[in-house]
């Protein structure tokens, strides 16, 4: 009864009503997220069928191997997180501490890909502004249509937009991990008060979800060519 | 005893901490501190309401100087480039910093708790952190205004803020994003809060409809903003490193920025005038000793209008080159909209009608409300028509629309709710006969500014321009001298509200008579709202049982 008082906050009526409203509060913060990656998914759709050639050979110079690892990393990390829900509900504070670490090993293995991926990207000249050759683009074999480097650099810009949103929300979660953990070794999260766990595992599940739409969006668009009987008009809106 | 059946509410029984008598939410703790960190919602509604007041005087002050320039047709006053910085801060300031968060951050702070019987929103440190978001995005955005100004327009369009402004349009723009953050955690904690927190017994349809607006406010203010924030960031980058995501040499497009943006700025709207129009359905039934007309459809008009607001953006751009085909579309979901909005005002009507009314101050402002939102919403009509569009787009008759419905709509709202709960928020009655004064000053001011304007757009005169043809000065005179009456209704409350919290007698726990669970506690309310969890028996407005219960 003390430990229900100690977690209940004042102004909450019991313990149900406190958890329901934790999980309801993340599922509104998650519709906002929904918005905000959706705005920028909608303006890459629309300019990846604008310029579908352009995107395609931007996409092909994108480093497959990492993204793909990346993408294996992740959803690790999921099973990690969802497992780390599991062992606070049950009370198993060793199995707690170990998957959240294991969470944030996972975590800090994507971001160090990552940024080994942009600093290939760098040197190979993949970066608008800072690194970018306009040149090379104008040559490419194989290709019908002249690709134009300016539309090149937007989808260019839209891959780091894209996955440098994503990544900030990864630092985020990092953050809540690491305050989790210290939680954790502190005895806090327990099977009476675990929606804190649950809570962020949500907000780390949609995070992943979001890099599930990226990886094909953004790395698989150049693995194939359009077929030539598919001509794709420009979109005018 | 009388009480609890007359109003329907029985107290529950539920151990509380006890509370000293007299105590409440102003005199438990005093000092900076206690201010500054506190997490009871009714005091963040005191911090957002000085906060708010400070900004709208500031946007106020720029639309002072901008009628007192249009005056005369040449512009005397400030040069062009001063004129374009002042109409940009005014829109600025009081879209974002002021007519967006004013309702739901100072009413409906103050009140969505007290009305579902509850201690305090569902995240109060949330609530306390989106106050600090939105000032300092205000403290950016005023000081991006001040320090050189922004000449693009509230609109930001490209490629000008994007490429050829050459003030602070980033400064401002980083201001408004920050503030979107906070309209977020209203807007969550204020939909948790209602689906999580209800006191027993107050089921979905027997919640008062100032929060079934709030309610449909916040999914606006959920789902709107993140959008806008994008469209920020991606003007950013194109400012900040020359890509071209809305540059038409480089590929991009412009139109797509306006379809962001009126994604956005649309539904805005309706976040302004949402919450507003709960505070009209709250005072009108008050006042007029009558049960809402027609609870469900007005209720459900708030939902429609939240729904419908997110399909209708693209009606700003009949002119911006987007396909006929989309045109007509837009134009048709434009005119649905008056499909609820009429709703509200013909069941305020309703209700209004064979009532017995009391011309209390917060009934006359909801009165001018009505009033003033029904002629905006008409010429919104108007403005739906492509070919009436074509007409009037970017001249005054769009000013004189929309200032209708942000200010005769919800600032009137506003400073009718503000009068409503002021007792309630302080504890004191203000000034009678001044109140009453103000609100007629307000709406003769009002009309006096703004029903020019739509002549002036009629006629063909353009908005944001410095200057004008002599033959239009008659008109803008007649504006111009509306608008300082109506400076002098809004300066007028300030001073005595402000009197009132020293030399106001005491209001009372209820002194409309109304029903409500807010008015169930002592005015200024204790710390926790209530002593005891209230179990809510009935729906709202049953001002019919208290009335045979009074007879009895
Ligand atoms: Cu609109």
């Amino acid at each position: 009864m003390s430990t229900n008082h100690a977690v209940l906050a004042h102004h909450f009526e019991n313990l149900e009503q406190q958890r329901e409203t934790a999980a309801f509060g993340m599922w509104i913060f998650l519709a906002t997220e929904v918005l905000i990656f959706g705005a920028i998914f909608t303006c890459y759709a629309i300019y990846r069928l604008r310029y579908p050639l352009d995107f395609e050979a931007a996409s092909a110079r994108l480093n497959v191997l990492i993204g793909s690892i990346n993408t294996i990393v992740l959803l690790s990390s999921s099973l990690t997180m969802a497992l780390s829900v599991h062992a606070t509900r049950v009370g198993r504070q060793q199995m707690l501490l170990t998957c959240l670490l294991l969470t944030i090993l996972l975590g800090a293995t994507f971001l160090g890909l990552k940024v080994v991926e942009y600093y290939q990207d760098y040197k190979e000249k993949l970066v608008p502004v800072l690194a970018f050759d306009p040149d090379e683009w104008t040559q490419i074999e194989g290709v019908e249509a002249p690709v134009q480097p300016q539309r090149v650099q937007l989808m260019l810009v839209f891959y780091y937009i894209m996955t440098g949103l994503h990544a900030a929300h990864m630092i985020v979660g990092m953050g809540l991990l690491i305050w989790l953990v210290i939680e954790a070794r502190r005895g806090l999260l327990t099977p009476v008060r675990y929606m804190p766990v649950e809570v962020i595992g949500l907000y780390w599940h949609f995070v992943d979800i979001v890099w599930i739409f990226l990886l094909p969006l953004l790395y698989l668009t150049g693995t194939h060519q359009a077929p030539p009987w598919l001509p794709i008009p420009p979109i005018h809106f | 005893m009388s009480s609890a059946i007359t109003t329907g509410f029985v107290p529950q029984a539920k151990t509380r901490p006890p509370r000293t008598p007299g105590e409440n939410y102003l005199n438990v703790a005093f000092g900076v501190k206690s201010w500054l960190l506190t997490t009871d919602h009714k005091r963040i509604a005191i911090l957002y309401l000085v906060t708010l007041t400070i900004l709208f005087f500031i946007g106020g002050a720029a639309a002072t100087v901008i009628r007192l320039n249009l005056m005369t047709p040449n512009g005397e006053l400030v040069p062009a480039d001063t004129y374009n910085k002042l109409f940009s801060a005014h829109g600025i300031i009081m879209v974002w910093f002021f007519l967006v968060p004013v309702v739901p951050t100072v009413l409906g702070n103050f009140l969505v708790p007290m009305m579902i019987g509850a201690r305090d929103l569902a995240f109060p440190k949330i609530n306390l952190l989106s106050w600090y978001v939105f000032t300092i995005g205000a403290i950016i955005t005023l000081w991006a205004l001040l320090a050189g100004g922004v000449d693009t327009g509230w609109t930001f369009y490209t490629p000008f803020s994007s490429k050829y402004a050459r003030t602070n349009v980033l400064p401002t723009m980083i201001g408004i994003f920050i503030s979107g953050f906070s309209s977020i955690m209203t807007g969550l904690n204020f939909i948790a809060t209602m689906h999580t927190m209800r006191a027993p017994g107050l089921t979905w349809f027997r919640m008062p409809l100032f929060l079934w607006a709030h309610y449909a406010a916040s999914i606006i203010l959920v789902l709107a903003t993140p959008v806008l924030a994008m469209a920020l960031i991606l003007v950013g980058v194109e400012r900040a490193w020359g890509i071209g995501i809305f540059d038409p040499e480089l590929g991009g497009d412009p139109v797509l920025f306006q379809h962001l943006f009126w994604f956005y700025s649309h539904p805005v709207v309706y976040i302004m005038l949402l919450p507003a129009m709960g505070i009209v359905s709250e005072i009108v039934t008050c006042f007029s000793r009558k049960h809402i007309f027609g609870y469900v459809f007005v209720l459900w008009s708030s939902i429609g209008i939240a729904v419908l607001s997110f399909l209708v953006w693209a009606h700003h751009m009949f002119v911006a080159g987007q396909s006929v085909y989309s045109a007509l579309i837009f134009s048709a979901l434009s005119y649905m909209v008056a499909v609820p909005s009429a709703i509200k005002v013909f069941n305020w009507t309703a209700t209004l009608y064979k009532g017995s009314i009391a011309f209390e101050t917060p009934l006359l402002f909801a009165l001018g409300f009505i009033a003033l939102f029904t002629m905006g919403g008409l010429t919104g009509l108007f403005l739906a028509a492509l070919g009436v569009d074509m007409h009037v787009h970017d001249t005054y008759f769009i000013i004189a629309h929309f200032h209708f419905i942000m200010v005769g709509g919800s600032v009137m709202g506003y400073m009718g709710g503000l009068h409503y709960w002021w007792p309630k928020m302080t504890g004191r009655m203000y000034s009678d006969f001044l109140s009453k004064l103000a609100a007629l000053i307000i709406f003769v001011g009002f009309i006096l500014t703004f029903l020019p304007q739509f002549v002036l757009g009629y006629l063909g005169m353009p908005r944001r321009y410095h200057v004008y043809p002599p033959e239009f000065q008659v008109l803008n005179v007649m504006s111009s001298a509306g608008a300082s009456i109506l400076a002098v209704g809004y300066v007028l409350p300030l001073f005595y509200m402000l009197w009132s919290l020293y030399a106001g007698k005491p209001s009372g726990p209820n002194p409309w008579g109304a029903t409500g669970l807010e008015w169930q506690t002592p005015s200024p309310p204790p710390p926790h709202n209530f002593d005891e969890t209230p179990i809510v028996t009935t729906g709202p407005y049953e001002y019919s049982i208290e009335e045979s219960a009074l007879v009895h």
